[in-house]
């Protein structure tokens, strides 16, 4: 299987701090694949790398063959990678459509000459655009609630509509921030269905950043652990279970022993 | 036990409420806007705007003494409001009361001015200090008068107030009535004389409009319900025919306007379309795009210079080409100015952003008004005689100072129509308005339009949804320069001349209140910024002296009570109308 993105050596500084170190990384074309790590381990700021909200200092990121390190987020948004956010970030104050047809931003090509006149090219556009935007908004199941305010959206609801605006720009590659984070048993069981509907219906390529090992371990063809920015295991959920270094950087010295799930868990509750 | 704590905040509550009031009218009258006020009448012969505005202080203190005590105590009742209402009507005076008495006896107007012996003997009706008892009565009564307001019916409540307001606004505005109607002749100049006296309104003039406005408000109150439901349930071609005859009306008014108002009334009209477009062009750039642009009258400035270069007959015209021909030139000048304001401060955010602009928009103004620049651009004493628009073909420029003829457009020895009373120049303007309004509304709709709100909400989410920060950027700020631009170049026209130091900071402020009071990101909010903030003082010559007092009260109260704005875009109604469902969801 082909590669949609290679990672070679990318570090990212913070002053003294680095944050990202020297991380090889590949994501096979149509697979699903997950970073974990303990929190402070560098995976948003991996993420940002990827999505060219911060140039890293050293290292190639090659999408679809071409380097994308270096351009602009537009630019390679453009070239179809797309993301959601750890802490939701819709736009607030725009209606549930409003965000999805930003997200389309791209595709729509009515200079502002032809839109101030109205041009009927502009207006089926226009219309296209809103159809697609109500697709997508059903798609994620959100019928009816187009015309509501980002803000005044249920979180689960505001989850699901900034992957809807994720998809609006048609992205080959999705990466998904954390996005069960808050989500009770059955919300995550369904959002796990859901990101598998997303590679077998759609096509997209999925990296994920999840805390939820039963989401990670249940989609996840290949995880990747991070910790400290440094890559410390790479395999199948099976073997990332049993990875001595994995259970170390999550728990300490000395509790390799304990199940993964079991230490995890308790490792968020110490957290957060 | 709970019941006498709560009577004794109940009446501590009146007390405070009543001083509160009592500092407010202090405070009115040792700024001497009690005794400007007092020079006008509202009724002749019976009650002047100063003890109206007094009044009106005391009656809303009993008002909300009688409401705090009606939330303050477990059972309520009709006299211990009327209690608190007298008490608090009492003291909403007593400070003023306090203020004569002292004044009586020592000179204080070496430190306040404005304590003049006309203002004693306003406030207390030139009888003197014996004379003194009058305040409080009236404040107490008033007081009383306000809280046993509360607990007449609506249907009563609702007339009575929309008349008292309705003859305060007249009050303010009747010299500009009489003068328009009295400019008609004939029938209009004697009911003007009937009606309006020349400090206010006469005594039948008022009861007239008191009792049409009450009658009115009933009627409303009663049916108006019935005959919207009534509207709605026509059928939709009737609507539309109504829709057509309400827009004819208004187009009739609009046209007509300018040819019975007279030119003062013209020109404060020209001047909010002028600010209404500046207000239409920051929208874009503050109100759209989240982008705080302190130095917007720069735009203004330099669309004004472009006209006034292009087509004065003066010492520094350029070019003396046609006003219709610089209009184009000048909102492109404007756009190219915006482009190049845009460029060094595109990654610049926030606060940073407004200091960033305050300083481009001053160096133009210092630039324009400067002796190093005066060989271009007249230094301070500015551009003269730029050309009047002309309906017709202009004549050769002949010799400098010397203005070039308009000849009409069928018979070059008769004389065109020259656009040079501001009556004229008010269908520039308000054309303009109109056109750019139109613009905005479209370009808010857009794909545009959603990138600019984007980029206002998250411009880093923005940008990895596709959105070039750069382009969006430089265009919110070309097509908000444009349009301001486009009022600089009307604006020199309308004066015929242009001076740098009418291009001051002020200018921009006002621009930025007015959009904020109107309304951020809404069309029709810059509209009605425009009226309330710059026409209103405009017309309101008596108060010019008080202008930012009272616009800085106005912000403040605005900012408290009604920060969405005056008139809000529609998703900001729609956030509040969410807003009881959205928590309970969140």
């Amino acid at each position: 299987m082909t590669a949609i993105l290679t990672t070679k050596n990318v570090t990212k500084r913070f002053g003294g701090l680095v944050a990202v170190n020297s991380v090889d990384f590949q994501i096979p074309d149509q697979s699903i694949v997950s970073i974990i790590g303990p929190n402070g381990a560098g995976k948003t700021t991996f993420f940002n790398c990827i999505t060219g909200f911060g140039k890293p200092d050293e290292g190639e990121i090659i999408f679809e063959g071409a380097p994308i390190h270096g351009l602009r987020a537009d630019q390679i948004s453009h070239l179809g990678v797309s993301r959601t956010y750890q802490n939701i970030r819709l736009f607030a104050e725009m209606t549930a459509l409003e965000n999805i047809l930003v997200g389309q931003h791209t595709f729509l090509h009515a200079s502002w000459i032809s839109a101030v006149l109205g041009l009927p090219s502009v207006r089926k556009e226009e219309k296209d655009a809103l159809n697609e935007a109500k697709r997508l908004l059903d798609f994620v199941g959100l019928k009816g609630h187009g015309d509501t305010l980002a803000r005044n959206l249920p979180y689960g609801a505001q989850r699901r509509l900034e992957i809807a605006r994720a998809l609006a720009t048609r992205p080959k590659l999705l990466l998904l921030d954390e996005p069960s984070a808050g989500m009770n048993p059955s919300e995550s069981e369904d959002l796990t269905v859901f990101i598998r509907r997303l590679r077998d219906e759609v096509g997209i390529t999925i990296l994920l950043i999840e805390h939820h090992m039963r989401v990670v371990m249940g989609i996840s063809e290949n995880i990747t652990v991070l910790d400290y920015g440094e890559k410390i295991a790479e395999g199948s959920p099976k073997e990332i279970q049993s990875n001595p270094r994995v259970i170390e950087a999550y728990l300490g010295r000395g509790a390799a022993t304990e199940g993964m799930e079991d230490a995890h868990e308790r490792h968020q509750k110490k957290g957060g | 036990m709970m019941n006498n704590t709560n009577k004794e905040n109940s009446l501590w509550a009146a007390i405070k409420i009543g001083l509160l009031g009592g500092a407010v009218a202090l405070f009115i009258s040792l700024v001497g806007m009690a005794e400007v006020f007092s020079k006008r009448d509202v009724v002749e012969k019976t009650m002047t705007l100063g003890q109206f505005v007094l009044l009106a202080i005391s009656v809303a203190s009993g008002l909300l003494a009688a409401r705090r005590t009606a939330a303050l105590l477990d059972k309520p009742n009709t006299a211990s409001q009327a209690a608190a209402g007298l008490i608090a009507g009492f003291f909403s005076a007593a400070i003023l009361t306090l203020f004569v008495i002292i004044g009586a006896k020592i000179n204080i107007r070496t430190v306040f001015l404005n304590a003049s012996p006309g203002l004693y003997s306003m406030l207390t009706l030139n009888q003197g200090v014996s004379g003194v008892w009058i305040l409080p009565a009236a404040g107490a009564v008033s007081g009383l008068l306000g809280a046993l307001s509360l607990s007449l019916p609506n249907a009563v409540r609702r007339p009575l107030f929309h008349a008292i307001l309705f003859i305060f606004f007249m009050a303010l505005f009747s010299g500009l009535f009489r003068v328009v109607m009295i400019n008609q002749s004939g029938f209009w100049e004697k009911t003007a004389k009937y009606l309006f006296s020349q400090t206010g309104m006469t005594r039948p003039g008022a009861a007239i409009f008191f009792a049409l406005v009450v009658a009115i408000s009933a009627f409303w109150s009663a049916k108006g319900q019935a005959i919207k439901t009534n509207v709605a349930n026509l059928p939709k071609g009737r609507q539309i025919g109504l829709r057509v005859i309400a827009f004819a009306v208004i187009a009739f008014i609009a046209l007509g306007l300018p040819l019975v108002s007279g030119a003062f009334i013209a020109q404060v009209i020209v001047i909010v379309a002028l600010f209404i477009l500046m207000g239409l062009g920051l929208n874009i750039t503050l109100g759209f795009a989240g982008l705080l642009d302190l130095g917007f009258v720069a735009f203004y400035a330099i669309g004004a210079y472009t006209v006034g270069l292009l087509t004065s007959y003066g010492q520094y015209g350029l070019q003396h080409i046609s006003f219709w021909a610089a209009i184009p030139l000048a909102v492109l000048v404007a756009m190219a100015a915006g482009f190049t304001l845009g460029l060094p401060v595109l990654g610049v955010r926030g606060d940073y952003l407004a200091i960033a602009t305050l300083g481009f928009g001053e160096i133009v103004r210092l630039l324009a008004g400067s002796d190093f620049l005066a060989k271009y651009f007249g230094g301070p004493q500015g551009i003269i005689g730029i050309q009047k628009p002309c309906i017709g073909v202009l004549g050769e420029f002949t010799k400098v100072d010397v203005p070039r003829v308009c000849y009409s457009l069928f018979d070059a020895a008769k004389p065109g129509i020259e656009l040079s009373t501001p009556q004229s120049i008010y269908y520039i303007a308000v054309a303009s308005a109109i056109l750019i309004a139109f613009v905005s509304w479209r370009l808010r709709e857009s794909r545009l339009g959603r990138a600019w709100m984007a980029i206002r909400e998250d411009e880093d989410v923005a940008e990895a949804l596709g959105v070039n920060l750069i382009q969006t950027k430089l265009l919110a700020y070309m097509l908000g320069a444009a349009m301001a631009g486009l009022g600089g170049a009307i604006f020199a026209t309308l004066i015929g001349s242009i001076f740098a130091t009418s291009m001051q900071l002020i200018v921009s402020i006002n621009v930025a209140s007015l959009i904020i009071v109107g309304g951020m990101g809404s069309i029709p909010g810059v509209i009605v910024g425009a009226i309330a903030l710059i026409g209103l003082p405009e017309l309101l010559r008596e108060v010019s002296e008080f202008r930012y007092l009272l616009y800085g009260a106005t912000l403040i109260i605005m900012m408290l009570a009604k920060p969405e704005g005056l008139w809000p875009s529609k998703t900001t109604q729609r956030e509040l109308h969410h807003l009881d469902a959205g928590t309970s969801a969140e």
